[in-house]
């Protein structure tokens, strides 16, 4: 037993240790860095060549591409990560074994949430880096900077619950992976990453508007492209109040759906 | 249902695990059913049964990984249910898969496991002692069956526990990699370490624990030490031979007597002489084929 002077580890010592835990396992595993990380710069690289027009204002597709391409990054390194990762770690028995030792629970999320953070930075990075330097993507600027990182951190907040959240209906790691990815892609399909979002069917840019990743393109592409394209916009302007209230209430909804369905256990395991 | 109503003793205050009368229903079957238990400190308890029979419901009940539907239990003189972080500081559990499918070295597993507890092992000392100071540097979805598990082990205690869950730690072992857990296992009898064990090998039961407990239809039906498990020790020997080219046996409580007589009858070697009591196994088998359906009506009715 344990002397009883020896004091348990703190919280800050248990966080880092998580975040250290985290980190290493994602960016040791070839197929997350590939499929997360790089999936969304070989997107840019290969629309960018591609799809080479000018959508009006002197303004290229690959800028307006830029916008729906990091709102689709994040919602990898968020969403489909979270979903993914912890099925895996619910079904091979990881987490089981966590919530047998004296781990504060709360580690286990700090981990994940540096994750998570880690990848949205690398990829953004990346993605501005390759998108400067091969396709002259022009930078933001000023305050143009504070919206982008405001709407990353409430989009990159938003998924990574509900990722957490959808990683409880799955059975593991794999069938988490069979239902996320291609919902991930219809979504990227009709919320305007792809394509100009006002150019989709209105039916499907109103199932669109119902989830949290045609609101981070936007909120995006007011960053990227110039005001003057904001009357292309469905709705005529950047709606940046309304990005910001959905974005929340899925912050809101995704923690909530956390709390009701968060397992340690698999289901199998009754 | 009828039970003899006797008033259940106390919780032993003393024990590394006490339980009382511990039920745990799943619909409206009983899995565990009533179940008395004491295990001492520093004692090593196996606890054999049938799949179904209620042996890792109450495992899990006091791991705390499961609520339970009545009785008493205490494990290191807490509550389970209430186990806080200091409480699981002292527990050490060995799942039958615990993850280990990781990206992480097996001293960086160690080590961020470590860092979870007031006054852990060091983690080379325990790759050390689990046999895999040579895989340290390996991850940990490299390792072999084996050597993952021997890692298990290592996570399990590395947080130096005074009490040690093993749930079917052996399965899958070839058998000298069951020689050296057992090895293992006993060198942390030796620390001190109390450990309660399952298994479906009686020979590992019988070669490790200090005591034994049968559990059958949510109920523990016996515990002993194994060599008297069952009415081992007082069973009859049953003493073969070979004569005139047939095989011959004779049950006999007293074989050392008999064997003597037969010593008389022949001139020089007793033909293919073999004194046997009956195995662990035997008696285990005997145990739970009794034991079940008249467990399982009960149960039903």
């Amino acid at each position: 037993m344990s002397a009883p002077t020896a004091t348990l580890p703190t919280l800050a010592r248990v966080y880092r240790v998580r975040a250290g835990v985290e980190l290493k396992e994602f960016f040791r595993q070839r197929e997350s860095v590939v499929f997360t990380l790089m999936f969304p710069v070989i997107l840019l690289v290969v629309f960018g060549a591609v799809l080479d027009y000018e959508i009006g204002g002197g303004v290229s597709f690959t800028q307006y591409f830029m916008a729906g391409v990091i709102a689709a990054g994040i919602l990898g390194a968020s969403l489909q990560n979270m979903a993914i990762g912890i099925a895996t770690e619910r079904s091979d028995g990881t987490l089981k074994h966590l919530a047998g030792t004296p781990m504060p629970k709360s580690a286990y999320f700090i981990g994940k949430i540096v994750q998570v953070f880690a990848v949205t930075v690398a990829t953004v990075v990346i993605l501005l880096l390759v998108g400067v330097l091969l396709y002259g993507i022009a930078l933001p600027s000023g305050t143009d900077w504070l919206t982008f990182l405001w709407v990353a951190f409430l989009g990159s907040a938003a998924c990574t619950l509900l990722g957490i959240a959808v990683s409880s209906l799955a059975k593991n790691g794999r069938s988490a992976s069979a239902t996320v990815t291609p919902f991930a892609l219809v979504l990227q399909f009709i919320s305007g990453v792809f394509f100009r979002f006002d150019q989709i069917p209105t039916w499907m840019q109103t199932i669109a508007s119902v989830f949290p990743l045609k609101w981070m393109a936007q909120g995006l592409r007011s960053v990227f492209l110039p005001d003057v394209l904001a009357a292309q916009e469905p709705a005529g302007s950047w709606e940046l109040g309304r990005v910001a209230i959905v974005l929340l209430v899925w912050v809101a909804v995704g923690l909530g759906l956390c709390v009701l369905t968060f397992r340690w256990r698999d289901r199998a395991d009754g | 249902m009828t039970r003899s109503s006797a008033p259940p003793a106390p919780l032993d205050p003393d024990a590394a695990i006490s339980v009382r009368g511990l039920v745990k229903r799943y619909g409206d079957r009983n899995a565990v059913d009533g179940l008395d238990l004491d295990i001492r400190r520093g004692e090593v308890f196996a606890l054999l049964g049938p799949n179904g029979a209620g042996k890792t419901t109450t495992v899990e009940v006091l791991e705390g990984y499961r609520s339970r539907d009545g009785g008493d239990v205490q494990v290191l003189g807490v509550d389970p249910a209430q186990g806080g972080r200091r409480w699981k500081s002292d527990i050490g559990i060995v799942l039958q898969s615990g993850g280990g499918d990781s990206q992480l070295t097996c001293l960086e597993l160690l080590t961020a496991q470590a860092a979870y507890y007031p006054d852990a092992r060091d983690p080379a000392e325990v790759l050390e002692l689990v046999g895999l100071t040579e895989k340290a540097g390996a991850r940990g979805r490299s390792l072999s069956g084996g050597q993952r598990r021997r890692l298990d082990v290592a996570l399990g205690i590395v947080g130096k526990p005074a009490l040690l869950f093993l749930d079917e730690p052996t399965t899958g072992f070839d058998p000298e990699a069951r020689r050296q857990f057992w090895s293992l296992i006993r060198s942390l009898r030796d620390l001190g370490t109390t450990m309660l064990l399952t298994t479906h090998y009686l020979d590992e039961a019988e070669e490790l624990a200090d005591r034994v407990g049968v559990i059958t239809g949510g109920r523990l039906v016996e515990v002993a030490v194994p060599a008297a498990l069952g009415g081992r020790g007082q069973a009859p020997a049953v003493v073969s031979w070979t004569e005139d080219g047939a095989r011959r046996t004779e049950a006999t409580a007293t074989p050392t007597a008999f064997v003597a007589t037969l010593a008389a009858r022949f001139p020089g070697e007793v033909p293919d002489l073999a004194v046997a009591r009956p195995t662990l196994e035997d008696v285990y088998l005997q145990m739970i084929g009794q034991s079940t359906p008249a467990e399982t009506v009960a149960v039903a009715s």
